[in-house]
């Protein structure tokens, strides 16, 4: 079968190499086929955006983008993804590199804290909202953007949870060949998850402060 | 508390009891179907019982994860829904029959009946269907031992049983959709169907299609990954080619279909207004969704039948498929094409013309690759050896009837034409007239020709001929008279008419459908009749037509192993080429070795079992059931990842004695004459063992 | 090269990632809050860093590039690309122009 002829990079996203043996051949296939889930992901969060954009001015004398836009929180939730993504990848090159289960479970860690943050600011900044009668209730608009926004987040909070799932996996069975296939995955996950938030920050958050 | 432990399930949703509140035709009708939905359901479990067979049914196949297992279950679900949507064709039939200022179905019931037939026919009768044929072909098509993620697969079908059982409970509680299988909002909205028809729609599609989004992921990285060495793309059988195209379809069609589910969701449940008509919903943005999963979808149906065609095709008239490479490029230009052409499905929509005419011509260019294989087709026949079986009367019947619905097709393209057929009888005709002859021709012909692989012995061939003609003379008069009728103006959708003129054709329709339901008859006398006579119709050797790709190398009925030794193509056709050369069967063999199974899961039956809870709860708002339902799927699923895999082996011993015996039958056992196919003189060998 | 310049070879990707994507992000933001150019520049300014970041997020978090082995990879994502633009790009001018008619 095609697996067994492995070569150093086999798939998209970080490579462990030959010389994780087993691990790295299952992830040919594995990696593979999360990439097209993430792909078919992508096109349902489209659907979300397409929704958005064409939803902006649906809003029946409700609030508009202007009115919910809390620019230095967004920056913050996007430095908050980004470090999060840095350590994340930290954590894959570590385990990559023969680090032990502990160090890197350390840095899943540190990864999940920026990411909670971010989860943090984005629940400060719905409630802001929901205060001032920008419910989903209200309009097509605003049902547009909680929608696309809350799908993001709860995607975090899907990658949060598996975080600590990974990390009682490296925990309980250590560099096992699929634990560290796992930890890929969800590596590719929460980088891709930053990509979307380009979007939505791009497309919702900085047109909302344009005059 | 009541409110709490029920949500707003009461006494007076129970279906099956409306006919002794109120016993009016209508009432009889639905609630009949209810019971015999309930009957059918305790006598199945009563058998289940009383022989036994809740063991073989719980540990032999409900936690397989074997690829031909899930693929015979995929099917059996498909005919099981078969049936249901078959009969309701009938009652709306017989509704049309009687329909001339009256008929005696209420439109709320003739309303949910086209609702449910549409669902079922399309989720739940040809997508299993052709699933099915993926899980069954593709891995002995690519000479692999099973797909790429064989557990995912338990999943994906998991899915599907729970959209299917979700289904058959909205006949016995509650009521599904009366906004037909598309369930367009407003009217599917809060404000006009409070009620849980909606609901049910929701779910069950909502949870099917997170089943056939995993199956086109794990067929496409199965199709990418696990091809044996040799098999090149181009070396891929053509059903393989269109099992591609159609994972791709399902991975990229499939997420509009969640996005909109889950927006129609938020509405009806939260209140949000994404389709509603008040402050600021847009239900033409539904339409457009919609639609974008729901041309993809055609050519899902479509795409693999058109493989199967290609495969037997060949097969029957003794030659290799005529323009392979035109055909592959014809099947890719479909699955491209068919992400461009949704608005055609609603071009009286109000956009400007200049939109109208762009996705017109996009549709009519789909044409041009369709047309392309069908000359292919003719072109394989033409010059062969054809033997008339089964298939080809299925075949011949296909040509033509594909045809004709390809050119009402392109009528339909045609937005000039579209704003005056629309929503018309004639539309009907159109799409029942392609994904009849189109799919359901194609996957009966393939169920002929692929069950002695599966099952070790053939059908009767009379019997199945019978069959192959009842549905084609059935489809003819229940069809056909639907272009004349939509000519005249009269409408789908409709419970009555008022123009006496339709009311010839509609009996000779009502003729066509209960010549369809008795050709439904024929098929399970089939199944009945062959299982009796299976002695005599055994084909142990595994190649009762003279087959040409990998998976007729194999015993039948093909072990769980697929294969004893990952096999070596070196080109096209692998199997035809090794017996034209005289090197079949001439496994070069120095040792067996253990081969490791995919091992046994029961993550598909706590999908089915809390999937269908979940599904049901949250239709009837029974909160704490959907939380706990949704949590033990979830904890299960994760727990996946905790439990360490039992390896299943099969010794070498069992895999050489099962490999030496069906070599020894090819040795000993008589070479079957392409003239004696269907006589017991067939035992599935189509080729001697070279000596050695 | 020992498994030490490995190490800090790979961990070098993510750090330029890192600061490519601080930077972009930094310059959308200042794009958008100080708005240098007019209504239309500023949107094409803001597409331009986005599609920017969206790639520098895929080469170096994702590890996408155009070597010989991740082609397959390639077309998937290109392949996708193609599809939502056509579904994104659909339904703006559908929906865009159904909502212009019914002014």
């Amino acid at each position: 079968m095609s697996t067994s002829t492995a070569t150093a990079n086999s798939h998209p996203g970080l490579n462990l190499g030959p010389s994780h043996g087993e691990a790295h051949e299952q992830a040919e296939t594995v990696v593979f086929g999360f990439w097209v889930f993430l792909m078919s992901d992508l096109v349902t969060f489209v659907m979300f955006f397409a929704t958005y954009a064409i939803s902006i001015q649906a809003t029946a004398g409700g609030p508009g983008n202007a009115d919910i836009v809390d620019i230095a929180s967004i920056g913050m939730q996007t430095g908050a993804l980004l470090i999060s993504s840095l350590l994340f990848g930290i954590a894959t090159v570590t385990m990559k590199h023969g680090s032990t289960p502990r160090r890197v479970i350390g840095w899943l860690l540190a990864s999940l804290v920026f990411g909670l943050c971010f989860l943090g600011l984005e629940v400060r900044d719905f409630i802001d909202a929901a205060e001032k009668g920008a419910v989903p209730m209200r309009s097509g608009y605003l049902s547009a953007y909680w929608a696309l926004v809350g799908l993001h987040g709860l995607h975090v909070t899907v990658g949060s949870i598996m975080i600590l799932v990974v990390c009682a996996q490296i925990a309980i069975f250590g560099f096992a060949a699929d634990v560290k296939t796992r930890v890929l995955r969800l590596g590719l996950y929460w980088h891709f998850l930053d990509i979307i938030w380009i979007g939505i920050f791009s497309i919702v958050f900085l047109p909302g402060i344009l005059t | 508390m009541e409110q709490f432990i029920f949500g707003r399930l009461g006494w007076d949703d129970i279906a099956i009891f409306d006919v002794f509140r109120d016993p009016t035709a209508s009432n009889i009708v639905g609630s009949s179907a209810g019971w015999l939905a309930v009957i059918g359901g305790v006598i199945t479990l009563a058998l289940l019982l009383i022989r036994g067979w809740w063991k073989p049914l719980l540990f032999d196949w409900l936690n397989t994860t074997d690829h031909k297992k899930i693929g015979i279950m995929y099917i059996v679900v498909g005919l099981v829904m078969f049936a249901r949507g078959v009969a309701e064709g009938v009652v709306m039939r017989s509704q049309y029959a009687t329909a001339y200022q009256g008929g005696y179905l209420t439109p709320d019931h003739f309303s949910e009946l086209f609702s449910t037939h549409g669902t079922i026919m399309i989720f739940f009768v040809l997508m299993p269907f052709l699933i099915g044929f993926m899980n069954l072909l593709v891995p002995l098509q690519i000479g692999a031992r099973d797909v790429a993620f064989p557990r995912l697969n338990q999943i994906s079908l998991g899915f599907t049983i729970v959209g299917a059982m979700l289904l058959m409970i909205s006949l016995v509680v509650g009521q599904f959709a009366t906004g037909g299988w598309t369930g367009y909002p407003p009217y599917t909205g809060v404000a006009f169907q409070p009620g849980t028809g909606p609901d049910y729609w929701i779910w069950s599609l909502g949870l099917s299609g997170i089943g056939s989004l995993l199956t086109g992921l794990n067929f496409a990285v199965t199709i990418y990954k696990m091809r044996c060495p040799g098999m090149t793309f181009l070396r891929m059988p053509i059903f393989v080619w269109t099992a591609l195209c159609t994972s791709i379809l399902l991975v990229f069609a499939l997420p509009p279909l969640t996005a909109v589910i889950i927006m129609q969701a938020l509405d009806r449940y939260l209140d949000f207004h994404f389709f509603t008509n008040d402050l600021g919903g847009n239900m033409m943005n539904f339409a457009n969704l919609f639609w974008m999963f729901g041309h993809p979808e055609v050519y899902i149906l479509i795409l693999p039948a058109f493989g199967l065609y290609s495969e037997f095709t060949a097969i029957f008239s003794g030659k290799r498929i005529y323009g392979y490479m035109s055909l592959v490029i014809a099947t890719m230009a479909i699955a491209v094409l068919s992400f461009t052409v949704w608005l055609h499905h609603f071009f009286t929509m109000g956009q400007s013309p200049t939109i109208n005419v762009a996705f017109g011509i996009a549709t009519m260019l789909i044409a041009i690759p369709t047309g392309v294989k069908v000359y292919v087709w003719i072109a394989t026949l033409w010059g062969g050896r054809i033997r008339m079986r089964t298939p080809i009367i299925y075949l011949a019947g296909f040509i033509f009837y594909f045809s004709v619905g390809g050119y009402t097709g392109i009528l339909l393209a045609n937005p000039t034409i579209n704003f005056t057929v629309h929503n018309s009888q004639f539309v009907v005709a159109h799409f029942h007239n392609v994904l009849l002859p189109g799919t359901l021709f194609a996957v009966l012909a393939s169920i002929y020709v692929w069950f002695p692989k599966f099952f070790g012995f053939r059908l009767d061939e009379r019997w199945s001929a019978a069959t192959a003609w009842l549905f084609i003379i059935g489809f003819t008069f229940a069809f056909m008279p639907l272009y004349i009728v939509g000519l005249m103006g009269m409408p789908r959708r409709s419970p009555a008419f008022d123009d006496p003129a339709y009311v010839p054709y509609m009996i000779v329709t009502m003729g066509g459908a209960l010549c369809v339901l008795t050709a439904l008859g024929c098929l399970i006398g089939t199944f009945v009749v062959s299982a009796r006579r299976r002695e005599a119709l055994a084909v142990p050797g595994g190649d009762p037509w003279d087959g040409r790709t990998l998976e007729w190398a194999t015993p039948a009925p093909v072990p769980a192993w697929n294969y004893a030794f990952i096999p070596q193509v070196h080109g096209p056709d692998a199997f035809a080429a090794e017996k034209a050369h005289g090197t079949a069967y001439a496994i070069d063999c120095p040792s067996y070795e253990d081969i490791e199974l995919s091992p046994t899961s029961w993550i598909g039956l706590t999908i089915i079992v809390f999937g269908t809870a979940l599904g049901f709860a949250m239709v009837f708002w029974i909160w704490w059931l959907a939380i706990l339902s949704a949590l033990a799927i979830l904890i299960h699923a994760i727990g996946l990842g905790f439990l360490r895999d039992k390896e299943e082996i099969v010794p070498a011993q069992v895999v050489e004695a099962t490999e030496r015996a069906w070599l020894d039958g090819a040795r000993q056992g008589p070479l079957t004459d392409r003239r004696d196919e269907v006589t017991s003189q067939n035992r599935g060998y189509a080729a001697r063992i070279p000596e050695a | 090269m020992s498994d030490r310049d490995k190490r800090a070879r790979d961990l070098r990707m993510y750090f330029i990632g890192f600061a490519a994507a601080v930077a972009l992000t930094a310059l959308s933001f200042l794009t958008a809050i100080l708005q240098p150019f007019g209504p239309a520049g500023v949107f094409a300014a803001l597409s331009i860093l986005a599609f920017a970041q969206v790639l520098v997020h895929f080469r170096y978090f994702l590890h996408i590039d155009l070597s010989r082995q991740k082609r397959e990879d390639l077309h998937l994502i290109l392949f996708t690309g193609l599809i939502i633009a056509i579904m994104a790009a659909g339904t703006i001018w559908i929906l865009g122009n159904l909502m212009m008619r019914m002014m």
